[in-house]
């Protein structure tokens, strides 16, 4: 019996996105195929990783990803030269995690400042993400938005109970947006048209179908993502094309593995390359899933995950 | 292609006798076309009929048993290619190399390593699977000496037997007969004297092509008439490598694969994968590991096995054959924890695996005896639980009241997750003569917890 290569081919398209402007603008997005299934047809650009800072010290990271910015992330200008010129980042994702009403409740106004210094320290893209409190995102976003006029920033998160300022502070100040959902492919395409019935170019839009960590509701992150790619390639659902984010590091980093140390569980293993594995194999196991934006935080973790992405286009 | 409901009824009797326990031909060639019953009901079949729904109702990947005795292996039998449609059947192998070129101590160490490999996790019980010995030294006598320390040291575990030198094959296949051991690497160089030693002693075949495929096509042609080959001479236990070693050829190799055999129902490559993710860089290895896992590998071949890269490589395979139906659940009842007393603390917490390990976990490292009242939430973490309507007030006094708790403890009290603290006032209302304690809000604060509450 020969053998005839089952190919696929599909009759939807993931949209392709540009962040950043001149010569550091970057794309990701725009293939034809499941991930890396170049046999079938075309992924244009490689998926990108964005290094994950914040507007205050990372005093609540565990020490393993703390020890790689020590010396640069008590600033976030400081720390964002560093990814770009140290760490060779092509992207950078600043958290205004400090505006946090249970943390440090930064100011809207504190955080476009932030916006405004760290962009005039680097020419990479940036990606604006907010606290996750709902409630105070819809402010922080739109001043930090305001702040980042005209860069092609990312902002985010848009989510179903605040999305509508963020949406048009978007539109006006010419972003690219974040829509995040809570792992239901359902949930996630209401999201999505949503945003667009308010006018948002659904060109301009990034899927967060909501990550979770490895051993930690990994499966359905990456279920979730699979789902939503075939979606958009298998049945051509226009509203299911968007590219998709998985926002690694904040989840991998608070997991018990990520933290305990080799004294209190032996079996475990060395706790700095245990903390690292698990970043890098939650990325790579999303990327499989369908993700083209990952945003990590340690170093080590980025560099392997790169060398993997090399090794697969 | 597997035949349809009315083309098997063709090959039957078509007599109604019953004799299959059921009512017509017609209702017996339905069930056997959604293979929810076995052929050989019918006494009555004919031999044609048999060959020709033999081979349409096998599982479009083969099942293989690789070793034998309580760490033999399943493979195969997969249905799928995204877990979101069926669970993934059986999950993959990871495999030590270990090569006849190191000395008898660093053998020996290597099996110690694959011998203490196990780990528990969300109450499974997880190792390094199997042993690969390959004769790197290209030396028969060499390879037989390890092939004997593995025999004798590594008795129970699967062993690989790696090499494409027939005389050294037979030399190490023949110390593990009745093992179900795997003999790689037949390719079309040796392939009749390679399938006539597996068959000699009984061991699995692994097959591999030679060139690896850049366009699709290439590797996985020469695998299919090699494993027609090997069938016709008479083996059909098979593992199959399509020669691919970058891990973009191994993605889309395995890919073609699985959908050869699944979509297409395509009987030559409907077998077993293995793939060999070995790198200079343990965590670049690892990381290959892992798409074998996601991408249809069925053995995983690996050349260190340090405990962290253990650790992720098995908790993302169990993630990933996880029922993506059916949570991992725990029965809903009390546990004890260490020896209490009926002065001892009382949790309350959701029947999700994951929820509950990591709770009792916890609850053991405080060292603080304690009752824990595990409820049966349909397998949902606590927050989900709570969201979906499933941990509430209501229904948490209701099991609280029924599980016969008030009998084992003298005091009231009941400490639930500080994520659902919102609870406390309804449970309080609902649980008359009981004290809500509002936990904190993740595990990892509950030894503290507790020793301040002992003290
Ligand atoms: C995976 C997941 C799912 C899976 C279900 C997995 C499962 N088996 O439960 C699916 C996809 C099915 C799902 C569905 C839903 N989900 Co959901 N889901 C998650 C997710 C990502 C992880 C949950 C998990 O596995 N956690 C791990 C376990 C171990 O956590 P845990 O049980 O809470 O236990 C911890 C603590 O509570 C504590 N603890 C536990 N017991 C005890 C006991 C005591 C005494 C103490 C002191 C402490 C303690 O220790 C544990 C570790 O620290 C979370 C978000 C997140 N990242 O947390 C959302 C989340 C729980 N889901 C949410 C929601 C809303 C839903 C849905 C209602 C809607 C939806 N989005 O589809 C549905 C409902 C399901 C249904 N059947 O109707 C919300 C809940 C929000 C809220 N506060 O109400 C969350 C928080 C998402 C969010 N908003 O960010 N979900
Ligand atoms: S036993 Fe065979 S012949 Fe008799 S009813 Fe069943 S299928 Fe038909």
């Amino acid at each position: 019996m020969a053998f005839t290569p089952p190919k696929e081919t599909y009759s939807g398209k993931v949209y392709s996105i540009t962040i950043g402007v001149g010569k550091r603008a970057v794309t990701f997005g725009g293939e034809n195929v499941l991930p890396f299934h170049t046999l079938e047809g075309v992924a244009p650009n490689r998926p990108v990783i964005a290094h994950e800072i914040q507007d205050v010290p990372p005093s609540d990271w565990p020490e393993n990803v703390q020890k790689p910015y020590e010396g640069a992330s008590n600033d976030p200008v400081k720390w964002a030269k560093f990814c770009q010129d140290v760490l060779k980042a092509k992207a950078i994702a600043l958290r205004l995690i400090g505006t946090h009403p249970d943390r440090e409740n930064r100011l809207p106004e504190d955080a476009a400042k932030t916006v405004r210094d760290v962009l005039s320290a680097i020419d990479v893209p940036l990606i604006i993400l907010g606290s996750n409190h709902a409630e105070k995102d819809a402010s922080v976003l739109v001043a930090a938005a305001g702040a980042a006029k005209d860069n092609n920033c990312i902002i985010g998160k848009a989510q179903e109970a605040n999305y509508k300022t963020i949406v048009a502070a978007a539109i006006a100040n010419n972003h690219k947006l974040i829509a995040m959902s809570e792992l239901d492919i359902n949930l996630s395409k209401q999201l999505n048209i949503l945003i667009t019935q308010m006018g948002f170019d659904k060109e301009r839009l990034i899927t967060d179908p909501m990550c979770s960590a490895l051993g930690y509701g990994l499966e359905y992150t990456y279920s979730v993502m699979e789902r939503i790619r075939l979606a958009a390639l298998a049945q051509n659902d226009l509203t299911m094309q968007p590219p998709m984010l998985g926002d690694i590091g904040m989840y991998v980093w608070k997991v018990k593995e990520t933290q305990a140390t080799e004294t209190d569980v032996p079996q475990w293993g060395s706790a700095e390359e245990r903390g690292i594995t698990w970043e890098a194999v939650t990325a790579i196991a999303l990327l499989i899933a369908g993700a083209e934006l990952l945003i990590m935080r340690h170093p080590k973790a980025v560099e392997a995950v790169e060398k993997v992405i090399e090794e697969l286009i | 292609m597997a035949l349809t409901g009315v083309e098997i009824f063709k090959l039957l009797p078509k007599t109604n006798c019953k004799k299959c326990g059921f009512p017509t031909c017609l209702a017996f060639a339905m069930k056997l076309a959604q293979r929810q019953a076995s052929l050989d009901l019918c006494p009555d079949v004919s031999e044609e009929a048999k060959q020709k729904l033999g081979e349409a109702s096998a599982p479009p990947v083969r099942p293989i048993t690789f070793g034998a005795g309580d760490r033999a292996i399943k493979m195969g039998e997969e249905a799928v290619l995204f877990r979101h449609d069926k669970r993934f059947v059986n999950p993959c192998a990871f495999a030590l190399e270990i090569k006849d070129t190191l000395s008898d101590a660093d053998i020996n160490s290597k099996i110690e390593e694959v011998l203490n490999s196990e780990i528990e996790r969300v109450g499974q019980k997880l190792r390094i699977d199997a042993i690969v010995l390959t004769d790197d030294s290209k030396d028969v006598g060499k390879f037989e000496t390890a092939a004997k320390i593995v025999a004798t040291k590594a008795s129970e575990v699967p062993v690989i037997i790696c090499t494409n030198n027939p005389q050294a094959a037979e030399a190490g296949v023949k110390l593990f007969v009745d093992k179900k051991p795997i003999l790689y690497e037949a390719d079309s160089a040796n392939v009749e004297s390679m399938t006539n030693i597996a068959k000699k002693y009984k061991a699995t075949l692994g097959v591999k092509a030679s060139a690896s495929s850049a366009s699709g096509g290439g590797g996985l042609d020469e695998l299919s008439a090699l494993t027609e080959k090997i069938k016709s001479l008479g083996i059909e236990d098979i593992v199959i490598d399509s020669g691919a070693r970058k891990v973009r050829d191994i993605l889309i190799d395995n890919t073609l694969i699985r959908r050869a055999s699944i979509k297409k129902n395509f009987k030559p490559l409907g077998y077993p994968v293995i793939t060999f993710a070995q790198r200079d860089d343990s965590l670049h290895e690892t990381l290959i590991g892992a798409i074998g896992v996601a991408k249809y590998s069925s053995i995983i071949v690996l050349s260190s096995i340090e405990k962290w890269k253990n650790l992720a490589l098995f908790t993302l395979r169990q993630n990933l054959y996880t029922d993506p139906q059916v949570p991992m659940q725990v029965e809903q009842k009390i546990y004890k924890i260490g020896e209490p007393t009926p002065d001892s603390p009382l949790l309350i917490t959701t029947n999700f695996s994951l929820t509950y390990f990591i709770v009792s976990g916890e609850v053991e490292n405080s060292k603080v005896p304690s009752y824990l009242a595990v409820m049966d939430c349909e397998g949902l973490s606590v927050l989900t639980a709570w969201a979906a309507g499933k941990f509430t007030a209501a229904r948490i006094a209701q099991f609280i009241r029924e599980s016969g708790v008030e009998n084992q403890i003298k005091h009231r009290e009941l400490v639930i997750p500080g994520y659902v603290a919102i609870l406390s006032g309804a449970i309080e209302d609902k649980l008359e003569g009981w004290k809500v304690i509002v936990g904190p809000r993740e595990a990892n604060g509950i030894p503290a917890f507790l020793r301040l509450r002992a003290a």
